[in-house]
């Protein structure tokens, strides 16, 4: 008997819009001990899939079809069973481990409370479970740290929370809802090491749900595809990624850059007509991108002769905290700690690290959005640090921006075309109406929208959409430089390589000059041509592309480029590593000396007493007191 | 255990040929309409504004006029006094529609006050932040630590009863309310990423105020509004009713129900009809700001 049987599992829901059917004539079975991966993108329904299975279903949702659990019906069954079978036998972790805790809680409680409620047992044997089970997902100190509150705890650690707790009455099913996709690359990679171990020492069978192929295929034996509701094709894992049948898989792996790959290709974007995505295929901007060549690449190229359009030199941004008490001196933040870095007419500089390593507030000081502490930022000559507010409006023409989230960064009050024409407004007040207008349209035009759409609201667009018009906005006074903090993040893979590649054109046919900031490593190699690595604060590498991950010389880089998962199911489950441990320190007390030190696996005495300065190292300046033995040992083969 | 944003994907715009966009205004009013307590209320507040001003001159009666023949009666159609009359003989039915002209009025313009005062003290403190909004925010607290009828007495003692001191008075109180929620919403809307968009684009602080704070606090501003005209009203009423109000003969609700309490056991039509005026009123604001919270709360998107 199969372990969970899905037949013709329909879910509708009940809008004011009119209804909306989230999955439709899905089936499928699993058997125990396997890993079941459901990929898709949003909407696409494989989140509601599992809420239906857990009976955790919105109000306004209907569920039609069978579920079954060791042969028993779950749908319809009354809540009083159905609470006998959730957390006891299948179990769920969720994205966000922070919102999925109670904050006033501490853990214990919280975990306990399964414990006491589904096994009767007394608090004392309850907690020793439960110590028990934090230590076997590796929380250090683990009978210690049970007494804590969740906001004690870091992303990665509360995620390993989320785990041991679900792990408690021994379930026979882990359901994890994008486990990973809150966390960093570095603590992705202990997570998902940390379910392999899961699976292997309880034989727990997982579903996955995400929308990053490359976490399935490191840890899935069986994938599901779903879109627009429906399955699109299942399989085991080698065929869904080395034969895929089905054109919308096959789409959406070639919408996907690699770390892997040696040509770079265009991404190729899904058509989604293809598949069934009703609200999406009728959009003509989406399909716009499907039309266009899928095999050229334009990049642009940048002279490297040309005088500096942006040169930054040593530039900090430290911020005061609130002291911890009345009398204590305010801790420093130091955001960005001495950062250096020059940038071409035409060129794309990538900025990577984990959250919290000072990559959006440098882009914010070099928009001089916040105010530098020190340093000097040089735009085609002019120290903008020095300028006067007045001067720094006027400048601010050559230099725009673009967000992650798409919607937030348009005013939801004001239609499509007065956001765009808002910078025309701002810097040309004297333009003809008629002439902004046409500018307008125009832009709007090159984006892959059309100059019907001025009179609307950014509501009405999809992620995609609004991030094109942002894109708009930013280029409609022709800028020089355009700062890009996180631009695809939010955003789909299919949509996330339309807007990829529009940036790419554009800058090819305009010039200009990108900083692109992402945690995307994949995305970031595509996009860039030289690429900066930060951690805490400060610029551990920089290099080309082509150099930065086929011979990574700073040991962060190094870890960070092997913990990113690739989709290739081979190639992701040779790579014999131990993910990075650890997390980030706090940025208001670093380490001393190298602060990456606490975890890097190849420190010496010295990394402890003496800051590494950027040193040029082969193609790459690299901040490392080590790095030359580092790559040595790589090189020979003894990978860390 | 549902998730914010994980529920019912929300069916895409379409490109169509349509070009007319539909804002939140509009997506707010199509949730509104369909609120039928709101809609009813908002039309008994419509009606109520019409009758107050025109009821009047269709008595024959003034507010001030004595009706000799007919002191303190019940309602009665054959002599015209529909509301019956009070002590003096004045014709309760023009009072009570006279007393909500003033009511309503000093509802309003106690309100718009509030408002303009609130929303542009409130929009600054919040944006500009740093020392200036510690400033700011410190003389709110300050002005919030006088006692509310004291200052009111004192008012009256030095300048007299009048109508306008009414005005001023409530309007002073009321706008640290809206200074305060203007300035969180403020907080919460300035680290929005459209807000750092405009300052990247150059555009201007006042114009940063103007067309991206100010717009997008309105929803909040529009549901607190409909919350203080009658908080105003109440006010004024309870003024009223311990005799610091509008000066005689003129007259609100709050003033006639004062009267009709105390002649409660003899006459009980002075107390009921402006009461029921007053209640009825009351309760069509709030229903409205219900209908209004609802229809602009952000979340249901």
């Amino acid at each position: 008997m199969s372990l969970l049987t899905v037949e013709q599992l329909n879910v509708r829901f009940h809008t004011p819009d009119g209804e909306v059917h989230a999955v439709r004539d899905l089936s499928f079975a699993m058997e125990a001990g396997e890993t079941l991966g459901i990929v898709g993108e949003s909407g696409s329904g494989k989140s509601q899939t599992m809420m239906a299975v857990m009976g955790l279903l919105a109000a306004n949702g209907r569920i039609e079809g069978s579920v079954r659990y060791r042969g028993e019906e779950l749908v319809g069954m009354p809540v009083s069973q159905l609470r006998a079978i959730r957390g006891r036998k299948i179990s769920m972790i969720f994205q966000d481990p922070m919102t999925s805790m109670n904050p006033y809680m501490t853990v214990f409680d919280q975990m306990a409370q399964v414990l006491i409620h589904h096994e009767g047992l007394s608090r004392r044997a309850a907690r020793s479970r439960c110590v028990e089970m934090l230590e076997a997902v590796r929380i250090p100190e683990a009978g210690r740290r049970i007494d804590m509150y969740p906001h004690e705890f870091s992303g990665g650690m509360r995620q390993r929370v989320m785990i041991a707790s679900a792990l408690l009455c021994r379930p026979d099913l882990l359901i994890a809802d994008e486990p990973t996709t809150a966390l960093d690359v570095t603590v992705q990679a202990q997570i998902l090491d940390l379910m392999r171990e899961v699976r292997r020492e309880f034989g727990t069978a997982i579903i996955l749900i995400t929308h990053d192929l490359g976490v399935v295929a490191g840890l899935c034996e069986r994938v599901l595809v779903m879109n627009g509701g429906q399955e699109m094709e299942s399989g085991e894992v080698r065929d869904i990624f080395y034969r895929p049948q089905h054109a919308y898989t096959r789409a959406l792996l070639a919408a996907v850059p690699r770390l892997d790959e040696q040509e770079i290709r265009r991404l190729a974007t899904v058509d989604p007509s293809g598949a069934a995505r009703a609200a999406a295929a009728s959009d003509p901007a989406e399909d716009a991108g499907a039309a266009a060549p899928a095999d050229g690449i334009v990049r642009s190229e940048p002279d490297l002769t040309a005088p500096p359009l942006l040169d930054v030199s040593d530039l900090r941004v430290h911020f005061r905290l609130i002291p911890p008490s009345l009398f204590a001196p305010a801790p420093l933040l130091k955001a960005v700690d001495g950062v250096d870095l020059v940038l071409r007419p035409g060129e794309t500089l990538g900025v990577v690290g984990e959250s919290g390593c000072g990559k959006s507030t440098l882009a914010r000081a070099v928009l001089r959005l916040v105010p530098a502490t020190s340093g000097r930022i040089s735009l085609l000559g002019d120290d903008i640090t020095l300028l006067d507010r007045l001067a720094m409006r006027t400048r601010r023409r050559d230099m725009q921006v673009i967000f992650q989230d798409p919607l937030a960064s348009l005013n939801p009050r004001m239609t499509v075309g007065d956001i765009v024409a808002e910078p025309l407004h701002t810097h040309y007040p004297r333009t003809p109406r008629k002439e902004i207008r046409e500018r307008v349209s125009r832009m709007l035009t090159r984006v892959g929208l059309g100059p019907q759409i001025i009179n609307r609201y950014p509501h009405e667009f999809s992620g995609g959409q609004c991030q094109r018009i942002g894109i708009a906005r930013a280029l409609v006074l022709e800028p020089e430089l355009v700062v890009c903090d996180e631009p695809v993040s939010a955003l789909d893979v299919s949509i996330q390589a339309q807007i990829v590649n529009l940036l790419m054109d554009i800058q090819a046919e305009m010039n200009l000059a990108l900083i692109f900031i992402a945690h995307d490593l994949a995305v970031v190699r595509h996009i860039s041509h030289r690429i900066m690595v930060m951690y805490l604060g400060r610029v551990v590498e920089i290099s080309d592309r082509v150099a930065l991950y086929e011979r990574p010389m700073h040991p962060y880089t190094q870890a960070l480029i092997r913990s990113v998962p690739i989709p290739d199911p081979d190639r992701e489950r040779n790579k014999a590593y131990r993910p990075l441990q650890g997390d980030l320190p706090s940025p208001v007390d670093p380490p001393s000396g190298c602060t990456f030190r606490t975890r890097c696996p190849h420190v010496v005495a010295r990394c402890a007493e003496e800051v590494p300065v950027l040193r040029q190292l082969g193609a790459s300046l690299v901040a490392c007191h080590e790095a030359e033995r580092v790559r040595a040992a790589i090189d020979r083969g003894e990978a860390a | 255990m549902m998730r914010p944003g994980m529920g019912v994907p929300s069916a895409e715009g379409t490109f169509a040929t349509e070009v007319k966009g539909r804002s939140l205004w509009v997506d707010a009013w199509n949730v509104l309409r369909k609120n039928r307590a709101a809609m009813l209320s908002a039309c008994l507040i419509a009606f109520m504004a019409v009758l107050v001003v025109i009821g009047p001159w269709l008595s024959p009666y003034t507010y001030a006029q004595t009706d000799w023949d007919n002191i303190s009666i019940g309602p009665d159609w054959a002599s015209r006094h529909i509301f019956g009359t009070d002590a003096l003989g004045r014709d309760l039915f023009v009072r009570t529609l006279h007393g909500g002209r003033i009511s309503l009025m000093i509802g309003i313009v106690a309100t718009l006050v509030s408002l303009i005062i609130g929303i542009s003290y409130g929009a600054t403190a919040g944006y500009l932040g740093g020392r200036v909004d510690h400033v700011m925010m410190r003389i709110v607290d300050i002005l919030y630590a006088m006692p509310f009828m004291f200052f009111v007495i004192l008012l009256m003692v030095f300048f007299g009863r009048n109508i306008i001191l009414i005005f001023v008075a409530i309007g002073a109180i009321n706008w640290l309310d809206m200074a305060r929620i203007v300035r969180g919403q403020t907080l919460s809307l300035k680290r929005k990423e459209f807000v750092e968009a405009a300052e990247a684009q150059g555009v201007s602080t006042f114009n940063i105020i103007r067309r991206h704070i100010v717009p997008n606090l309105l929803g909040v501003v529009a549901v607190y509004v409909t919350l203080t005209i009658p908080q105003v009203i109440l006010v004024e009423s309870f003024l009223s009713f311990l005799g610091l109000g509008v000066q005689e003969p003129m007259t609100s609700w709050g003033a006639l129900v004062n009267e009709g309490a105390q002649e409660m056991e003899t006459a009980p039509w002075m107390l009921v009809f402006p009461a029921v005026f007053l209640a009825t009123t009351l309760f069509c604001f709030n229903f409205v700001g219900d209908g209004l919270r609802d229809a602009l709360d952000p979340k249901d998107r």
